[in-house]
């Protein structure tokens, strides 16, 4: 936008046709972008606006009294809770195991893809279908391969010969975090492997061949050729991978809901809990506040931390 | 000439959206809703539900066809969403005239100002006719009636229970408690059963407290202290309550139970997974077909203070912004004849709300084999807390008992499940009007 708009000052005042051209363009890129502008104003900047609003109030999702302005009161609740700490570990953790792990993977995935074999696409395409199926029906299936007599816990005793019997994973506050983990990097790694393979298809294929004639390995030319020519497409997937994991929600609503013993609770999860089904918009909207100033943070950091360096 | 073609199409997809926004924003104005002059909206929660929707459709047929004034519209939501669909017209303040409410949720949404009071004198069947759990009051005052009742009950085998040498109880003489543990010790031990108990503890949301609260009553505690509504603290954090937890528990860490069951608690007890099924009166059609003269129906245990179970189900109401009272006043009445609560009872498997409707069906008449299932819900049904705070008090006895049977420490977590409630009962200034 702002690359678009002539700078005040640069230019000497008159009004030449240049002007009017330059103010024609103006107004085309205000039309332009107005119904976006306005969509995102209305379903957007609104409600959050109001929500950063009605945190500092009494509202309810069904009251008679109207809201009033309680100050920090739901702030000071959330801080005594032990439930929002747990929800803020949890959603660390698993942001902090998903992000590397589903990040690596998919490049690994995207590298053997990328190779000019035959069976590629067949691959891709099987990479790809857990992306485009409902994170809903997933998550209802591997709760099914989750359970005590499932799939999961048949394979692991088939494999280690009946030495070994695999938990009651989703019901087993040690292992129905990394239960969902597992799950969920499963599901994720194809979107991220197409975010990858098409980075890795506009590095150009002479300079792989350069390399190749001055005698540099696989190893070396991964290093100097491939992962400088990805720049951009990592930071891209770093921060849609952070930003989806941060939003950790339907596997939980659908799997644990939250328990046992809060041990898959996460931020989202505890925010939708307490505004619907407690009805508490307000407190809600308060742990939507904090959360927003943290994944905020976050953000700032990563963009801090991908900087163009020049 | 091809940016200005732009311009004009940028422009006027600007002012489309500008103006489709505006008259989003100033479309609700207007006094009522939910009526178009005479003709009213009816929802329910019936879309995945054919039998009952059925009847719904057959009440609202015959009034339309009865009388030249009023029409009635149908508009059917699946259960699972429906509550969610009635608290955000509430909210855009778009209710319909008359609609469905699952019981414990009446006094909230009478306080919040959803529902009116109604005032059904004059219909065919007279309200104190009516089980008391399917009627729904706040603050003294009628605001949903159900046609039908559920109640919970035991389901087993009378083969198992003989071959194991236990009692079969009775209404008049339920299990105590040490019966109910020797009866699930014995089942153990015979090895038939991995876990002889089926409690249905993979069910989520109302499942919990409407399945075990009852049992915390009968141990002697209760969600909140129904005196006054002001406080759970001493009921559902006493000894009584407590003794209920350790127990709750004890029956996964003895292995009677699973802590987490299967998908279809009631197909692994036809299956022979389990000997008893802690279930509800509306599987008991299905189970008789199967088992024949081998079902017995038996009545909760009694821990100490008597078999209780939980009461109230879908019951019918007039919301607050409802533009014709009248005519939803007229249509509730209407609906409130005697072949309607049978029509319900039939097609649902449910109890009927009144004695007359029971002696017209079969199982459920005096002596029937269901009639069980009527003098469980009049004699230990105790419905669940009459106050506004009930769907967070709900939610919150939910994840309580999760947690217990997943091992956390008894008089720890109900003791801040009771302080979670005293506050949200106190910054809510105790749910006042």
């Amino acid at each position: 936008m702002t690359t678009l708009l002539p700078r005040a000052g640069a230019r000497p005042p008159g009004r030449g046709p240049r002007t009017a051209a330059r103010r024609r363009e103006r107004l085309t890129a205000l039309g332009m972008v107005s119904p976006a502008v306005l969509l995102l104003l209305v379903f957007f900047v609104v409600p959050v606006v109001l929500a950063f609003a009605l945190a500092f109030t009494s509202a309810r999702l069904i009251s008679p009294t109207p809201a009033h302005f309680v100050g920090l009161r739901n702030f000071t609740l959330l801080f005594q809770d032990p439930v929002f700490f747990r929800s803020l570990l949890n959603t660390a953790v698993f942001a902090a195991v998903v992000v590397p792990v589903q990040a690596g993977l998919a490049l690994g995935l995207a590298l053997l893809v990328n190779t000019k074999v035959g069976g590629t696409n067949f691959f891709r395409t099987v990479y790809f279908v857990p992306v485009v199926t409902s994170m809903v029906v997933i998550s209802i299936v591997w709760m099914f391969l989750y359970q005590k007599t499932g799939l999961v816990n048949h394979l692991i005793d088939t494999l280690t010969l009946g030495h070994l019997h695999g938990p009651d994973w989703l019901n087993d506050p040690s292992t129905a975090l990394p239960a969902i983990i597992f799950m969920s990097v499963w599901q994720g790694v194809g979107f991220h492997m197409v975010i990858w393979l098409s980075g890795l298809q506009t590095i150009p294929a002479d300079l792989h061949e350069a390399a190749a004639i001055d005698g540099a390995d696989r190893w070396a030319r991964f290093r100097h050729v491939t992962w400088p020519g990805l720049r951009a497409t990592r930071t891209f997937v770093l921060i849609t991978i952070t930003i989806d994991a941060l939003r950790l929600f339907t596997q939980v609503n659908v799997m644990t809901q939250g328990g046992p013993l809060d041990s898959t609770t996460t931020v989202v999860y505890q925010a939708v809990h307490a505004g619907y089904t407690q009805q508490q918009t307000a407190y809600a909207s308060a742990i939507s506040l904090v959360f927003f100033v943290l994944v905020l943070a976050v953000s700032l950091i990563q963009r801090f931390l991908t900087r163009e360096k020049d | 000439m091809r940016s200005k073609v732009k311009r004009l199409a940028a422009t006027s997809v600007a002012i489309v959206t500008a103006a489709t926004v505006l008259a989003g924003c100033s479309g609700s104005s207007g006094s009522g809703s939910g009526a178009d002059g005479d003709t009213l909206t009816l929802w329910t929660h019936n879309a995945g539900n054919a039998a009952e929707y059925k009847v719904v459709q057959q009440i609202v047929d015959d009034f339309n066809a009865g009388q030249g004034k009023y029409k009635v519209k149908i508009q059917a939501f699946p259960q699972g969403s429906y509550n969610d669909a009635v608290v955000a017209a509430a909210s855009a303040k778009k209710l319909p005239c008359i609609l469905d409410a699952d019981g414990p949720n009446v006094p909230n949404w009478a306080w919040g100002g959803y529902l009116a009071p109604l005032d059904m004198s004059g219909s065919e069947t007279a309200v104190a006719d009516q089980l008391p759990s399917t009627v729904g009051t706040y603050d003294d005052k009628l605001y949903a009636f159900g046609h039908y009742d559920v109640a919970l009950t035991m389901f087993a085998r009378k083969s198992v229970l003989q071959a194991h040498g236990i009692r079969i109880p009775t209404i008049d003489k339920p299990w105590s408690s040490d019966e109910f543990t020797a009866a699930l010790a014995a089942l153990k031990a015979s090895g038939t059963f991995e876990q002889p108990l089926e409690m249905g503890t993979g069910g989520s949301g109302e499942w919990w407290p409407y399945a075990y609260s009852p049992q915390l009553q009968s141990f002697g505690g209760d969600l909140v202290d129904r005196s006054d509504y002001k406080s759970a603290k001493g009921v559902l954090d006493g000894p009584e309550a407590v003794a209920w937890a350790t127990w709750f528990r004890s029956l996964v860490t003895n292995g009677y139970m699973a802590q987490k069951s299967g998908t279809s608690p009631n197909d692994d007890f036809l299956n022979g997974k389990s000997a008893i099924e802690w279930d509800g009166s509306w599987d008991a059609a299905k189970n008789a077909e199967k088992l024949g003269d081998d079902l017995a129906i038996l009545p909760p245990v009694d821990f100490g203070q008597g078999p209780k179970i939980g009461g109230a189900s879908w019951q019918w109401g007039m919301s607050a912004t409802c533009g014709n009272k009248a005519g939803a006043q007229e249509y509730l009445k209407f609906s409130r004849k005697n072949q309607y609560f049978v029509d319900f009872a039939k097609a649902t498997g449910t109890i009927p709300a009144t004695a007359a409707a029971s002696a017209q069906i079969p199982g459920y008449q005096p002596g029937g084999p269901y009639e069980v299932f009527t003098q469980e819900a009049r004699k230990f049904a105790v419905v669940r807390p009459v106050t506004p705070a009930y769907p967070y008090i709900s939610s919150v006895f939910e994840k309580t008992a999760k947690d217990i049977l997943a091992g956390a420490d008894p008089k720890k977590t109900l003791s801040q499940a009771a302080d979670q409630i005293d506050a949200n009962l106190k910054s809510n200034n105790y749910y006042a009007n």
